[in-house]
């Protein structure tokens, strides 16, 4: 199973288990703060209409969420939990990422088939750029000069050079992507395909296929095994996939890109974030409204927390 | 426990496209007809719900705009022509009109209709699609190699249905049927999926249509519903969605009302939002300043299914696009939480039947523990082992 991945990690020094986990809440417009040390709630902050993405900058003094019925990109003090100000977001922003800069937030925009870009100290839109269908997943290379649009009735990753901001490629995965990742030194592109039940591999230098991940658990029709949010160990060797109704989350090798395990969560699991030490993961599980620790190490679900009605989104602050 | 697939199916081709298509000399034409027979208006006792003027059209349309978003990035360039004949108006030569220009065409028309459209020589090399007919003939022995089916047979909505009342152990039944040739071949349909479920229908009765409803319903119905022996839910087979709305808290003892009003099994409604289909509903009332209903729905999955299978061959041409859309590579994405695919013995576009009220999605047909095995989507209507269709080969 997991045991050359949990005797690498067991070397490491013991897990400090510092830090918070937000999870934003659908249905409640609110954010949720776990405390990963004693695994409760600790404050349950309210947002604008229908939190969604959410990210922290790179020192964590600002945290940035998706209001997609508010239509605006709330920047929020984390300390305090009051919303400093908003961002033009376009309309209906689902997910962004923040370029390595810590400057350029790219947004999708549901509703419009655009993304957005703004620049978060002027709060202006620097610009937009039409692509697919529904854009959602997004994602920027370590090297700030890629970003992907995911768009999911199009089907597509669409490849956005950030210095042009235009489309430099397209390519065409399975149904319904959700979800977009750069790994291994920004090398590797990968891709969630929500209803075509398969991880897209794509190498980064010429957007060629590398490898289609599918999934299978024993008692659950394909159907509904249906992966969205994934998230990467530090050695970029294991990714942990969320893949919906299965309710599972399945533990990939990245370097064979073989499925090596499949954790059960709670229903309908969407997206996933780290503790500080990588030792515990927390999935967001959009049906039951709570959130599923995972055990790294063990690699087993250790405990469930009820948070809001539908929680989306999952970010870390150390 | 484990798989693993690289590029195995052979449309998996890793395609890398130029932006805008520039790399393609000259975009790829799809064009896509749209026939539509009207129907005569109906004659029914409320005037609450009128039947839009582009039912079906409107579908069709943001279906297009739906493809040409991706097409701008494949080079392909989709095209909508759309003929609406008047009740009793002349398919067949409409249809041979648009047979020079068009092999891809919507048919939004009865099962006549369709199937004189189907049979003509000049179309016989067309994909036809069926985004109207709900008729079990057109699945069963007078199915057609041309034609698919993106509406929704009148069976799946009736399995749907009974899949939700056997789910809540609401298994006695008191059905209701209209004087209409519909009304029976609703009430048929019902009885055969309540056969196919095990639900009973204890009692029944038929309505005549003499009196005005609006006004006497409080007096009739609960002389019509009295002699109902023990049951749970009281099931109308009104397919013209005439009379049923009165029978709801009108009965004799309090039962909820199912069939079209109450409970009432679709392809598609407002209240549709999981999934995604928010998004849908907004870009659809944003084109259409309306709801959108289950024909549109079944328009709209038309020119997605075109879409889906032009992007992943790269081809416009009907017998290709057939080809792929009945083969196991073909999936489509569409707001309903299972992708759509197409049954090979008749044609008949799998789907999930939400079962609905007013103001709720109760459940959504296959529910858990409604196997099959094949694909839990086709415990809802004609199996292959029951259509008598042998057009589409085994």
């Amino acid at each position: 199973m997991l045991r050359t991945f949990a005797t690498a990690l067991c070397l490491l020094t013991p897990p400090a288990l510092a830090g918070e986990i937000w999870v934003t809440n659908e249905k409640d417009d609110t954010i949720s703060v776990i405390d990963i040390e004693t695994l409760e709630v600790t404050r349950t902050i309210p947002t604008g209409e229908r939190p969604r993405g959410i990210t922290f900058n790179s020192d964590h003094s600002l945290v940035f969420i998706c209001a997609s019925d508010s239509n605006a990109v709330q920047v929020m003090d984390p300390d305090t939990g009051e919303i400093l100000h908003d961002l033009p977001s376009g309309a209906d922003p689902e997910q962004f990422v923040l370029a390595p800069d810590d400057r350029h937030l790219w947004i999708a925009n549901e509703d419009d088939a655009v993304t957005t870009v703004v620049d978060v100290e002027t709060r202006r839109v620097v610009a937009q750029i039409n692509v697919g269908i529904e854009p959602e997943g997004m994602a920027v290379s370590p090297d700030g000069k890629t970003v992907i649009t995911t768009s999911e009735t199009t089907n597509m990753a669409h490849w956005i050079d950030t210095d042009s901001k235009t489309i430099r490629a397209n390519t065409l995965v399975d149904a319904r992507p959700r979800h977009a990742e750069f790994i291994k030194d920004g090398t590797e592109l990968w891709v969630s395909s929500e209803i075509g039940g398969t991880v897209s591999v794509f190498s980064t230098a010429d957007q060629a296929p590398v490898a289609k991940i599918a999934f299978a658990i024993q008692g659950v029709h394909e159907d509904l095994i249906q992966p969205v949010g994934f998230e990467v160990t530090p050695d970029q060797k294991t990714i942990f996939v969320a893949l919906g109704p299965s309710n599972h989350v399945a533990v990939v090798n990245a370097e064979t890109y073989e499925v090596e395990d499949y954790l059960l969560v709670g229903r309908r699991v969407w997206h996933m974030a780290f503790s500080p030490d990588h030792t515990r993961l927390f999935t967001t599980n959009g049906v039951s409204g709570d959130v599923t620790v995972i055990d790294v190490v063990q690699g087993e679900p250790i405990k469930t927390i009820k948070v809001g009605r539908f929680p989306w989104g999952a970010a870390t602050r150390p | 426990m484990r798989k693993i697939v690289r590029n195995a199916a052979p449309w998996a081709i890793g395609l890398t496209l130029a932006c805008s298509g520039g790399l393609l000399a000259e975009p790829l034409q799809v064009r896509v007809g749209y026939l539509r027979l009207e129907e005569p208006p109906r004659a029914v006792l409320s005037n609450l719900d009128t039947v839009p003027a582009d039912l079906g059209i409107a579908g069709a349309r943001l279906g297009l705009a739906d493809n040409a978003t991706t097409g701008t990035f494949m080079g392909h360039d989709y095209a909508l022509e759309i003929v609406s004949l008047a009740p009793g108006g002349d398919v067949v030569a409409a249809a041979r009109d648009m047979a020079g220009q068009v092999d891809l065409i919507l048919a939004d028309m009865n099962a006549e209709a369709l199937l004189s459209l189907a049979d003509l020589p000049d179309v016989a090399g067309a994909l036809i699609f069926n985004v109207s007919d709900a008729s079990e003939r057109l699945r069963d022995a007078d199915c057609r190699a041309n034609v698919l089916h993106t509406a929704t047979e009148a069976a799946m909505r009736s399995d749907a249905l009974m899949q939700v009342l056997l789910a809540k152990r609401w298994t006695k039944v008191a059905l209701i049927e209209g004087p209409g040739g519909a009304d029976a071949a609703l009430a048929a349909a019902y009885r055969a999926s309540a056969r196919k479920f095990g639900v009973r229908i204890v009692s029944d009765a038929r309505w005549d249509d003499t009196a005005d409803l609006r006004r006497t319903a409080s007096a009739e119905v609960p002389l019509l519903t009295q002699g109902f022996k023990d049951h749970d839910v009281v099931l109308v087979a009104d397919a013209a969605d005439d009379f049923a709305r009165y029978v709801e808290h009108n009965t004799w003892v309090p039962r909820p009302v199912i069939g079209v009003t109450g409970l009432t099994p679709v392809a598609w409604a407002p209240v549709v939002e999981q999934w995604g289909a928010a998004q849908l509903q907004s870009r659809f009332s944003d084109l259409a300043a309306r709801d959108m209903q289950p024909r549109d729905y079944a328009a709209w999955a038309a020119m997605r299914v075109i879409g889906e299978a032009v992007t992943r061959t790269n081809a416009a041409d009907a017998s290709a696009l057939r080809a792929y859309i009945l083969s196991d590579a073909f999936e489509l994405a569409a707001f309903q939480g299972r992708p759509l695919s197409f049954r090979h013995w008749n044609g008949q576009m799998r789907q999930p039947i939400p079962v609905v009220n007013a103001r709720a999605v109760v459940g959504s047909a296959p529910l858990d523990g409604f196997e099959h095995a094949r694909n839990p989507l086709d415990s809802l209507g004609l199996d292959a082992p029951e259509s008598a269709c042998t057009a589409f080969g085994d």
